[in-house]
């Protein structure tokens, strides 16, 4: 794989947040909550956990920040948090679904550009490559693809039609 | 600052609320009827991102209103003359270059009004703003493709298009009519003064209908009423569709 991994200060922001918190165990769980429509890309990786707090009457809150404005999976990604907290014991969980900060393609982390690469998805970047072949030679199909966070390409290499997760 | 007037603030964001319904509910007709498969998927797309962006009004119109009504009391259970959003939103598609020149002027509008939206003192709607503006920007490309391939695409399309240009044409100067609460809140900084935008998006518009070959029609007529409730008899037919199960059923869950 020639992807070179560059931490973005969004992205840097995000681990600083973490690295200073008070629930380290809490953020560890919730690192096996995956994306409905990214099966590989865990919510941390995507960028879309902004935050986790224990609150003071010991309950757990936590902060998601929506990829688009009509992402379906909002409920449901609710929901995995919920049920993930609850079956590692911790009771009280809130989920708040916060508009600020506007989630933004930067803050996905280097783990998971490579875990979409991983399943044929061309990570959002400066250049848009082949994830089969790594050709840079490739061309726009639809400007939406299976999901409203994904374009559609063909690489002109190997003629392999891709996902490209848009940068935005 | 003066205070913000809360009815004047529910009219408002309601009215944003039913042009992101209304025009989401119409384009999500496309839905198994794409020209192509591509392109059905990413006309179900563009219909998510309006769907969203309507949820987060009605939201938040329920919020300012206060009576304990829900984004689905807003949406399900009132009726025609009730809503308030633009006309140009619940014209029927007619076609596929109809529903691109529409979505093609809504897109400019769009972009022209979000960065002020953004800048709203009410933090809620800034924040909105901040969301959809991305969508709306990656939207404008590719609606402004469709309108420059098909202008310089064939014969037929070049007439589809401009008939469906001259037809649409009326029914944009409203995009830039302030209602009386936009007007009330635009004093305030809270909502955008929409008026305020109509040369920019005359010009950007021109432009690109010109360099697309198209002729731009002279601005000798005009529709207007959607935001006091006057609408085509298209709605009443969109509504009916949309609301007929809650009205069956009401609070029917999935």
């Amino acid at each position: 794989m020639q992807y070179i991994s560059l931490v973005t200060p969004e992205y840097a922001a995000r681990r600083a947040n973490r690295a200073n918190s008070d629930c380290a165990d809490w953020w560890s769980i919730l690192d096996q909550v995956f994306d409905p429509e990214l099966p590989l890309v865990t919510i941390w990786d995507l960028g879309i956990l902004v935050n986790v707090e224990k609150l003071a009457d010991f309950s757990c809150k936590v902060t998601v920040s929506p990829t688009y404005s009509g992402c379906p999976a909002v409920d449901m990604i609710s929901d995995d948090i919920v049920i993930a907290l609850n079956q590692a014991g911790v009771e009280n969980v809130a989920v708040e679904v916060s508009l600020s900060p506007a989630w933004n393609t930067a803050m996905i982390s280097p783990d998971g550009k490579a875990a979409m690469l991983k399943q044929g998805i061309a990570p959002p970047g400066d250049t848009i490559n082949c994830p089969q072949c790594h050709s840079e030679n490739v061309n726009v199909i639809s400007q939406f693809g299976s999901t409203a966070c994904k374009a559609l390409y063909r690489c002109n290499s190997c003629l392999e039609p891709f996902d490209y997760f848009k940068e935005f | 600052m003066n205070t913000v007037n809360n009815n004047a603030l529910y009219t408002y964001v309601l009215g944003l609320a039913d042009d992101a319904l209304i025009l989401g509910q119409r384009t999500a007709e496309w839905c198994s009827r794409g020209p192509f498969l591509e392109e059905d998927v990413a006309l179900s797309n563009l219909t998510l991102d309006y769907i969203g962006r309507a949820r987060m009004f009605y939201q938040y119109a329920a919020k300012i209103e206060g009576k304990g009504r829900t984004e689905d009391d807003l949406a399900y259970f009132r009726d025609e003359r009730e809503f308030s959003n633009l006309i140009i939103n619940e014209l029927p598609n007619f076609d596929f270059g109809f529903a691109m020149v529409r979505q093609y002027f809504l897109d400019v509008h769009a972009c022209l009004y979000l960065p002020k939206m953004m800048l709203s003192s009410d933090q809620h709607l800034a924040q909105i703003a901040a969301k959809a503006i991305k969508e709306s920007r990656y939207h404008l490309k590719r609606s402004e493709t469709w309108v420059l391939q098909l202008g310089l695409g064939t014969e037929e399309s070049q007439r589809r298009l401009q008939s469906a240009i001259d037809e649409l044409w009326g029914y944009t100067p409203e995009l830039f009519i302030m209602s009386e609460a936009e007007a009330e809140l635009a004093q305030c900084g809270v909502a955008v003064a929409r008026d305020s935008l109509h040369a920019s998006w005359t010009a950007q518009v021109s432009a690109h209908l010109s360099a697309a070959s198209f002729t731009i029609p002279e601005q000798d007529w005009k529709v207007v009423g959607g935001r006091t409730g006057e609408h085509s008899e298209h709605l009443g037919h969109l509504l009916s569709e949309m609301q007929i199960i809650q009205r069956s059923y009401p609070n029917l869950e999935w």
